[in-house]
């Protein structure tokens, strides 16, 4: 428990995402199998103590402190884990066992209070704090589950797709992973219908060659949908939903169920809303991370999935077809099935501008659009010259800096986060917060600013004299109930800053809603 | 206090030795050592016989750069309670100092930027880093200075310290450097490559604050009594009532009740009045 403690600790007081990684590969070096599988288990919430739940550890705790005073401190620390570490008092008779043995001790035990309070007792400060997470799980240290596949594919020197593509089908205690990772073993085999296929990505398009394309038929022009990308899997009756990073995230849209016996995996984007009519994003946020919508979001917020991909039919891979083939073979299974949650992503053409430019006013809410090479193969990763995204123009408006805080890491000592307003009546109201766009030396220039035109401070919050001019970019604008100037503005950065520019020639709310009415039809 | 708050703080000065008993308006005045940092004091208040001892900020443990605290008996008690609930119970300030060193031999290019509170703190880091055997030159924020004179017009050894300035902070490789907190993270820290940051103080022991403040090197050094000073120090006392003040009066409070001794917060009690 030593050893996982400073982990832990290594951990939390880590804030560069890459020394993290590091810091869990070389620790893996330095343990057996068995903790190697139990460390990877905890810090992505595999491993659960059926036997232990939050109350034994509060009963515990009623049972051998002081309540109002243990009740208070939980109130000041805030966190069960260090509240346990810092009140309970320490002995000094501390016996070491690994995390092996402490697991089989907890599972195995006859009277699991008593094995928690003898193990309270044999640990110092820190090893409690590591304990106490290690029983109840929820580390909160600031080490997600993306960033321990990333220490995996580290350690063995894989890469990181091959991980994400099993990961799903893996479990404690990973003895075969570490295998294939230390080369003493194959390539895990996984169940086909957990099996995650590595997106195939676009690269940016470049905007002098469009007229090469827009003539030729060598192209699919598809709109480029403001949600999250998905990828479906499913076969004897079960549907698997995974994220970008091979999460899976079916429980969080349990609506999106396909019926087939054979393996069939789908790409496409995830989208809210009424026959297949995409809300905007700000929507979609309200089901994502929720892992149990309850019926009235599922009603109000009903999911579906724009469908423009095909990785496998009929139990068979079809990434090696053209996406000609490809296209084919999704309309046809369009043809044969029908899924209410599910539709096939249009193809559109756009001859000339003007017809872009209505494709944009018709679809609001749609980033761009996507150009992709009818005889690409189903390549994973980010490849150059098959699928192109071009995103629409963005928008630019005003705004003036209302109040700025500072960033992390490198930016700790800068002022880089900022809150920006427009005007209402005579008063300034904010409209959106932006933390990047800027150079190096226009961050260096609004930071000198900041400090000489604070006028009030808000804990880490500087109010700053309502003087500076900032021109803002963002890619859409949303009507949000939830804003105090009743827009949201999707992708707000900074464009440049407008130190010549008077506040008094900054918008208001009015005249801003007006105009970007425009864009929402 | 001339040194921090510059010459005009008070009206008039007058010097009270520890120990020596003064006559003010019907009032014997006598100060003791608190041991908080070099020359803090408690005050003994006496009224035809009756005590009132205020120990203002103190701690009890050993500390090389200040007087040691001494334990005055009183029948009314007025103690701080920065640190007054039981999860405080402060670790063994030279380990905590060690995690500094161990740490520099570890990662030997990293400048080990320290926040310490100008006055008191800074030295009683600097002093154990002597003591535990690092003599390198320590580097240090210009606040930081005058009050390092100070303490060392009194004999207490700093041992080789220089000012960080604009020549030198960029050449800067494998030090400790220490600097109030507010300058951990400002622009004056810019001017230091790779640096690891760390704070020096009692809430330190709470590791989700250290991780809000985005420290690296959390070292949990106080010159707060912790909770089971506060509590021994109320019982040495022999304080048949306890006036709390100063943090976290509740528990405390509670603790005297428990423990059949007559308290209060002493805030409550002015709004009573």
């Amino acid at each position: 428990m030593k050893k996982f403690a400073n982990l832990l600790e290594q951990l939390l007081f880590t804030y560069s995402t890459n020394r993290k990684i590091e810091i869990l590969a070389t620790y893996l070096k330095s343990l057996n199998y068995k903790e190697k599988g139990i460390t990877i288990a905890v810090l992505t919430g595999n491993l659960n103590f059926k036997n232990i739940k939050r109350s034994n550890i509060l009963n515990i705790l009623k049972s051998k402190l002081d309540w109002y005073l243990f009740e208070q401190s939980y109130d000041y620390v805030g966190d069960l884990a260090e509240t346990v570490a810092l009140i309970w008092p320490t002995n000094v008779n501390s016996e070491q066992k690994d995390l092996n043995e402490i697991v089989c001790d907890l599972k195995n035990s006859k009277n699991i209070n008593n094995t928690i309070i003898e193990y309270l007792n044999s640990f110092s400060s820190k090893e409690r704090w590591a304990f106490i997470k290690f029983i109840l799980g929820g580390l909160r240290i600031g080490f997600s589950t993306s960033l321990v596949k990333k220490s995996l594919a580290m350690y063995g020197n894989k890469q990181l797709c091959k991980i994400e593509n099993i990961w799903n089908g893996l479990e404690y205690p990973y003895e075969n992973l570490f295998l294939w990772l230390e080369n003493k073993g194959s390539y895990p085999s996984i169940d086909v219908s957990k099996t995650f296929s590595s997106f195939m990505l676009a690269t940016s398009f470049d905007e002098e060659h469009i007229e090469d394309v827009r003539y030729s038929n060598d192209y699919y022009f598809e709109y480029k949908w403001d949600g999250i990308r998905v990828q479906l899997v499913a076969k004897n009756g079960s549907t698997t939903i995974f994220s970008r990073s091979g999460e899976d995230i079916s429980n969080s849209f349990p609506e999106i169920k396909i019926n087939c016996t054979e393996l069939l995996v789908l790409d496409g984007e995830m989208l809210v809303g009424q026959n297949y009519s995409p809300l905007p994003f700000n929507q979609l946020q309200k089901r994502i991370n929720k892992k149990k919508p309850s019926k009235k979001l599922l009603t109000e917020l009903p999911a579906f999935v724009k469908v423009y991909d095909i990785l496998y039919y009929n139990g068979k891979d079809i990434r090696n077809r053209t996406l000609y083939d490809r296209r084919k073979k999704l309309e046809e299974y369009f043809l044969n099935n029908s899924n209410t949650n599910l539709n096939i992503s249009e193809l559109i053409n756009f001859k000339t501008d003007n017809e872009l430019k209505k494709i944009y006013q018709k679809f609001s809410y749609i980033e761009g659009i996507m150009i992709k090479k009818k005889l690409s193969f189903y390549l994973s990763g980010r490849k150059k010259g098959y699928w192109f995204k071009w995103k629409k123009d963005p928008k630019y408006i005003d705004t003036i800096l209302m109040y700025a805080q500072r960033g992390h890491g490198k930016r700790s000592s800068f002022y880089s986060d900022y809150t920006l307003g427009i005007w209402s009546k005579n008063t300034v109201i904010p409209i959106a917060k932006a933390y990047s766009g800027y150079t190096d030396d226009e961050l260096n220039k609004i930071d000198r600013f900041i400090r000489k035109n604070t006028i009030a401070k808000y804990g880490p919050v500087r109010e700053v004299k309502k003087s500076l001019v900032i021109e803002l970019a963002f890619d859409s604008a949303q009507i949000s109930s939830r804003h105090k100037s009743g827009i949201a503005l999707r992708f707000p950065r900074v464009s440049r800053v407008r130190w010549d520019k008077p506040v008094n020639d900054v918008q208001n709310i009015e005249e801003i809603k007006k105009e970007l009415s425009i864009y929402h039809s | 206090m001339k040194i921090r708050y510059g010459n005009e703080c008070a009206k008039n000065f007058q010097i009270l030795k520890y120990g020596e008993r003064i006559y003010v308006d019907g009032i014997y005045i006598t100060l003791y050592p608190a041991g908080h940092i070099l020359g803090s004091a408690q005050v003994l208040l006496e009224k035809k016989g009756y005590k009132v001892l205020v120990t203002g900020d103190f701690k009890t443990i050993p500390d090389a750069t200040a007087q040691k605290f001494e334990l005055i008996k009183t029948n009314t008690l007025i103690t701080e309670a920065t640190f007054g609930l039981p999860i405080f119970c402060h670790p063994d300030p030279s380990e905590e100092i060690k995690k500094i060193i161990t740490s520099l031999k570890q990662n030997p290019e990293g400048n080990y930027l320290i926040g310490v509170y100008s006055l008191g703190k800074a030295q009683r880091v600097i002093n154990m880093l002597r003591i535990l055997g690092y003599t390198n030159e320590i580097y240090i924020h210009g606040s930081i200075k005058k009050i390092n004179q100070y303490y060392l017009n009194k004999k207490i050894n700093l041992g080789l310290y220089t000012q960080v300035n604009k020549d030198n902070s960029k050449l800067l490789k494998g030090q400790i450097i220490l600097a109030p907190p507010s300058a951990i993270k400002d622009v004056w820290s810019r001017k230091i490559n790779n640096k690891v940051i760390g704070l020096a103080s009692g809430w330190m022991a709470i590791k989700q604050r250290a991780k809000q403040k985005l420290i690296e090197l959390p070292i949990i050094l106080s010159d707060h009594a912790d909770w089971n000073e506060l509590t021994r120090t109320i019982k040495s006392t022999e304080a048949e009532k306890v006036l709390i003040t100063h943090g976290q009066e509740d528990c405390l409070k509670y603790w005297c009740k428990k423990n059949n001794i007559n308290a209060d917060a002493l805030a409550n009690k002015n709004k009573e009045l």
